[in-house]
């Protein structure tokens, strides 16, 4: 059974003008799009063929995890933004965050130095610990914490292309963009 | 008689403030040694402009940031530095490498149908170690294509004189000391695969910028890094590459 292209969760200029149309077309139609392609070409034939996504990223290695958890990776990036996104989350995520970072403004200034000190490709992570903290990763490439204990609840690509039509080399202006578009109750539905 | 004694004055205090600026910062970003269109329709200026512009100067100024706080780092020669990675911390690999990295791309790179073929030399080792030049353009893209996320593909002088074709990730290059044993050499040829390479006219298509990118090539420069890095080897080594 193939692996699909899940939906744009929104239309494709529903993010302007913090993310661009153009931009989406490409970085979802064809970058999203390619990693699909490879999977499927990859899987047949292989101990993964009949696994899903999730387990093939965990077990995966090589161009198989890379295409696979950047499958993964892009759809809980799609999902983390939101046309009516922005703000500040309320509730359960709410209390975690001030409790893990001491306030929403230092999360804030935490996750974005993260986001722009990823050197390369790769992504900035809010996650959950096993022991129910909040924490920021950066992981590089494909790498994603699907793979370990942390839970993850909100994801910012920075891979080049996520940014390079509107900002071009400037990722603090995408990553400033970004909190104008994050969907907190995606966050919070992803808490244990 | 006032006046021009001002007018000298003004002028030696202009002239004397970017040395001061430079004596502060061991590193410097050079110009480009072509205007930022020269190189079209392969490169488009815009990317020459930023790439040059702001991904490189970031890379020497936060390198200079680093040799701030780590003074041996003014002591040492770009290539130098290299070689000695591994002693450093990573924002010096990272913005090092990068600073290296670049100089050498730009200096590579000639308006496009102008850079000539490779040098008799040259051409012999191509083919002896790839089969001809065509297999080691396929080669070299290949490993640009399957450098995943970002870095740069290299043609290498080996230590033991042979040709080869490697990737680094990131800022990486085969000079450092921090890269396997086995991928280790002398850079006579590299291109840059971070997506800010080619993402303004390419978009997604690495392969149609790695497959363009021949027409700027300056052989002549690949040919004379090729008989440096070979006059660079032990006598030994020299005299194998040489059958």
């Amino acid at each position: 059974m193939a692996f699909e292209l899940p939906p744009l969760p929104y239309a494709r200029d529903a993010l302007a003008p913090h993310i661009s149309a153009e931009t989406i077309d490409f970085h979802y139609g064809k970058h999203h799009q390619t990693y699909v392609t490879n999977l499927n070409n990859l899987v047949p034939g292989t101990e993964f063929e009949g696994l899903s996504l999730e387990e093939i990223v965990k077990k995966s290695s090589g161009g198989i995890f890379n295409n696979a958890a950047q499958v993964w990776n892009h759809t809980f990036y799609w999902n983390s933004l939101s046309p009516k996104g922005g703000g500040e989350p309320t509730g359960r995520l709410a209390d975690a965050i001030t409790k893990s970072f001491g306030s929403f403004a230092a999360f804030k200034d935490e996750f974005t130095k993260v986001a722009l000190g990823t050197f390369g490709s790769g992504w900035a992570w809010l996650v959950e610990r096993p022991d129910g903290s909040l924490g920021i990763v950066s992981t590089s490439n494909a790498a994603t914490p699907l793979t370990g204990p942390d839970r993850p609840l909100l994801t910012c690509d920075v891979w080049e292309h996520a940014y390079y039509v509107d900002y071009r080399n400037a990722r603090a202006k995408y990553v400033e963009a970004f909190w104008n578009l994050v969907n907190w109750e995606f966050a919070a539905s992803q808490m244990r | 008689m006032i006046r021009p004694f001002l007018t000298l004055l003004v002028l030696a205090l202009v002239l004397a403030a970017p040395r001061l600026d430079a004596g502060d910062a061991p590193f410097a970003l050079a110009p480009l040694p072509y205007p930022p269109d020269a190189l079209e329709p392969v490169i488009d200026a815009k990317t020459m402009e930023i790439h040059h512009g702001r991904h490189h100067k970031a890379y020497v100024d936060n390198l200079n940031a680093q040799a701030a706080q780590i003074p041996e780092l003014a002591g040492l020669s770009l290539l130098d530095l290299q070689r000695q990675m591994s002693r450093f911390p990573t924002a010096v690999r990272n913005n090092g490498g990068g600073h290296w990295n670049h100089d050498f791309f730009w200096n590579l790179m000639t308006r496009p149908g102008t850079g000539g073929e490779p040098s008799a030399a040259l051409a012999a080792a191509i083919e002896r170690d790839f089969g001809g030049l065509d297999a080691m353009k396929q080669a070299f893209q290949q490993a640009g294509l399957a450098r995943f996320g970002s870095g740069w593909a290299w043609l290498i002088v080996r230590p033991d004189g042979r040709l080869a074709i490697t990737s680094t990730p990131n800022q990486d290059n085969p000079l450092m000391d921090l890269v396997p044993e086995a991928e280790r050499g002398t850079p006579i040829l590299g291109n840059d695969v971070w997506e800010h390479a080619y993402y303004l006219a390419y978009q997604n298509r690495r392969g149609d910028y790695l497959a363009a990118w021949w027409q700027v090539v300056d052989w002549g420069k690949v040919s004379a890094h090729y008989d440096r890095a070979i006059a660079e080897l032990a006598p030994s080594a020299a005299a194998a590459a040489a059958k």
